[in-house]
């Protein structure tokens, strides 16, 4: 079959201007437009493009809502099987929008779609890992370089075949960690990078390394008596029989739970849902992980004002640091909105 | 020290009459196998089973996996502080049953053990499906404590693989290697011109289903010291270790060590490979520290230019792993790191709970949170309901059909951090 592609382009490649033009609104245009006719040469018959979606590439970033919004509407009319974008090289703005219109694409559409661009384009940051982007030379010039990859891996995307890896297929790195299975074992490996590093010859990490985001402590309290302290753990207390199904490992959600009213965890009522240390203790007496009991005592002698209510939880064991950086914003999110001054953080 | 490793290559496993091997037929006497492990009164039952490569079955819950040896000549048995005395091993000879491997199998704190599938998309991800496998699997007596159930099966398991081993001893080798291990005095000034190289081989130590023994000594008690690879080979070190079975050491990827072996083969060549330094991986920042600190203190009396520097487990250990790593850039001495990755299913997050610039060479030997169907298997041996709520696994794990949906981290060996696969992970 032949598969039906929709190409957006900006007005200076579609012949209509430069910046003066740039405010143009999107359009479409039956059939090929300017770098359309290389895509269009290397598709072959294996696909066609049935349209243009041309936007200005100032009207795009000053109404980015709306343009994507209509662009999208025009897309749809077309009954496009895939989008193909730019090649935007080094043109920010343009890069931008052809990153926005994969993007939007993919998620409301539902269909293949990818764009081109230099890599120090802003729209490779703000959009690598939404759609994929292949790499390009900083200006038209690399036009007949970009288009093969661009054509290729459109198609491997349409017919549902796996992409190569990034440098073998042309596109940039969209940051995503992904298993193959290599020529030689770990420590084979490891032991010949060994031997090359003492060499000073060159080697390659298989991960390089990731650089963390540390978030400063909050200032300590001036005054405890009034003050609403929470608890919070990533050591897996939950009611017993785990109501919310936690996982034992790379927890894909957290529990709240009422503790109003209790003073002391009991084995009766609490356990853990982590699977990433002995256990035994912590069904024994949860309180050793969650320490309601202690709090509940200086509650009592008024050392602070009250114990909040609820207490949230999860497990961190093997939990992705995306997850857990969600699972923070959103308890730090009820939390404030309950008034609760300090927080009290438990692991295992 | 000298030790030879007298070869049999098994090929089948079948029951029989009594314990045999003859032409890579390994026949195993069922019933003297069973009582014999069922002298332990802290079973309800001992059940034996085959599962051999390409078989449609599935292992679950997986505790242990052995490799069948034991000690034909020299002082000590293999598993010292287990099987025999706590005789220092590594010499004499010791026989090997290539290809076979004891699997324990039991359900004892529910959801914190492993996968293996002998067969389809799973046997890919563990070493053991290549093996032909005697699987045991046990039930406690009731109300026996759970440490006390673990070190039941642990024993069972060392019993198990040096009774296989024992019963064909008369068998003459089809190959033997020997590996020759010279005093520091010797190793000091052999091959001049070359690095120096040891290797830093850390142990998981951190209660109930996550420990490791050294001679039978709980390895969270002990101070990093150092080891011949002869000593390995033995059993010396052995695993208590299951959860997250993706990057347990088990007593097979020990008794195998693959990084011993790598750096073996490049040794005399490429380096002069002078020791192998255990260490731990405890819960406390003190002991963490400490243990890192006496680590590389050791490399550094050794004087080495290079560290091979293996993990176990994930996340906690990270900070172990990082640790020593900085503490051995910043004596100068140069460092690889093998360590999986829990990027997320989807491998857009970070893979490590800790990192560091120092850490400029690192093997990864996958994503664990990786995610894999396990279609339906015509046989499960164990407790296939442990899925839902295995490490990996995940409330509807396991579904109607019989198959299962989990992580890589669920199936036992699957990113072993020894680096025994080819797995590995790329940025996309």
């Amino acid at each position: 079959m032949t598969y039906r592609v929709v190409h957006y382009i900006n007005q200076f490649f579609a012949g209509i201007g430069g910046e003066e033009q740039a405010g143009q609104k999107p359009l479409l245009k039956e059939g090929i437009v300017g770098p359309g006719q290389a895509l269009a040469a290397e598709f072959g018959d294996k696909a066609t493009i049935v349209a243009t979606v041309v936007c200005g590439d100032g009207y795009f970033a000053e109404n980015m809502d709306e343009a994507t919004e209509t662009i999208i509407g025009l897309i749809a009319s077309c009954k496009a099987d895939a989008v193909i974008a730019g090649p935007a090289f080094n043109a920010g703005r343009y890069g931008t929008a052809c990153g926005a219109v994969c993007t939007a694409v993919k998620d409301r559409l539902a269909i293949p779609a990818l764009t081109a661009m230099y890599p120090e384009n802003p729209g490779v940051d703000l959009f690598r890992k939404e759609t994929i982007i292949v790499e390009t030379a900083d200006s038209a010039r690399g036009l007949r370089k970009a288009v093969p990859p661009m054509a290729s891996i459109l198609l491997k995307l349409l017919e549902g075949r796996e992409l190569g890896l990034p440098a073998e297929e042309g596109y940039l790195p969209q940051g995503l960690r992904k298993n193959l299975f290599r020529a030689e074992p770990g420590a084979e490996r490891a032991a010949s990078m060994l031997v090359k590093k003492l060499r000073g010859e060159p080697f390659e990490t298989e991960y390089p390394m990731p650089v963390f985001d540390r978030v400063p402590p909050a200032p300590a309290l001036k005054d405890l008596k009034g003050a609403r302290i929470a608890l919070v753990t990533s050591g897996g207390i939950v009611p017993k029989g785990n109501p919310d199904h936690i996982e034992a490992s790379s927890a894909s959600r957290y529990g709240e739970y009422d503790i109003s009213g209790v003073s002391d965890l009991t084995s009766a009522d609490y356990a853990t849902a982590h699977g990433g240390y002995d256990p035994t203790y912590a069904d024994g007496d949860a309180d050793r992980v969650l320490p309601v009991d202690v709090l509940r005592e200086m509650e009592r002698e008024g050392i602070f004002a009250k114990l909040h209510d609820l207490f949230y939880t999860t497990v961190g064991n093997g939990t992705p640091v995306a997850m857990a950086a969600r699972f923070g914003r959103e308890i730090a999110v009820k939390l404030r909105e309950a008034a609760v001054d300090a927080v009290i953080l438990t692991s295992t | 020290m000298k030790l030879e490793l007298h070869r049999l290559k098994v090929r089948r496993l079948a029951w029989g009459s009594r314990t045999a091997f003859d032409k890579g037929l390994l026949s195993i006497d069922r019933s003297a196998l069973t009582d014999l492990l069922a002298k332990d009164g802290r079973f309800r039952s001992v059940t034996l089973d085959l599962a051999l490569p390409g078989e449609s079955v599935r292992i679950i819950p997986v505790k242990d996996v052995i490799e069948p040896r034991c000690k034909l000549d020299g002082p000590g048995e293999v598993f010292p502080g287990f099987i025999g005395d706590v005789e220092t091993v590594g010499e004499g000879a010791t026989l090997v049953l290539e290809g076979a491997a004891v699997v324990t199998c039991g359900a004892i704190v529910g959801f914190q053990e492993g996968i293996i599938d002998m067969s389809g998309p799973g046997a890919d991800y563990t070493p053991f499906s290549k093996t032909c496998n005697l699987v045991v699997t046990f039930e406690p007596v009731d109300g026996l404590e759970k440490h006390e159930y673990e070190a039941a099966c642990r024993m069972a398991g060392f019993r198990a693989a040096r009774y296989l081993a024992d019963s064909v001893r008369d068998v003459a080798a089809e190959t033997i290697d020997t590996v020759q291990w010279p005093p520091l005095s010797e190793a000091m000034t052999a091959h001049p011109g070359l690095p120096k190289v040891a290797y830093l081989y850390m142990l998981q130590s951190q209660g109930l289903l996550h420990d490791t023994y050294l001679y039978g000594v709980d390895v969270k008690r002990i101070l990093p010291t150092l080891v011949s690879p002869t000593e390995v080979m033995d059993g010396a070190v052995v695993s208590g270790n299951c959860v997250s079975a993706c990057d347990k050491n088990s007593t097979y990827a020990h008794q195998n060590n693959p990084v011993i072996a790598a750096l073996l083969a490049r040794h005399g060549r490429e380096i002069n490979f002078v020791g192998c330094i255990v260490t731990n991986e405890n819960v406390t920042l003190a002991d963490k520290k400490r243990s890192s600190a006496a680590a590389v203190k050791l490399a550094r009396m050794l004087g080495v230019e290079g560290l091979v520097i293996s993990e176990e487990g994930f996340g906690n250990p990270d900070a172990d792993l990082i640790m020593n790593c900085r503490r051995a850039e910043a004596a100068g001495i140069r460092t690889v790191l093998i360590t999986d990755e829990f990027a997320g299913s989807d491998g857009a997050s970070q893979s490590l709970a800790d990192a560091a610039p120092e850490a400029t060479a690192v093997v990864s030997v996958g994503n664990a949170n990786a995610r894999v169907v396990l279609p339906p298997m015509e046989r499960v041996i164990g407790f296939p309901r442990e899925a839902n709520v295995i490490a990996g696994g995940f409330d509807g794990s396991m579904r109607d059909d019989g198959s299962i949906e989990v992580e890589l981290q669920a199936i036992t060996g699957a990113t072993n951090e020894l680096g025994f696969s080819r797995l590995s992970a790329v940025t996309v």
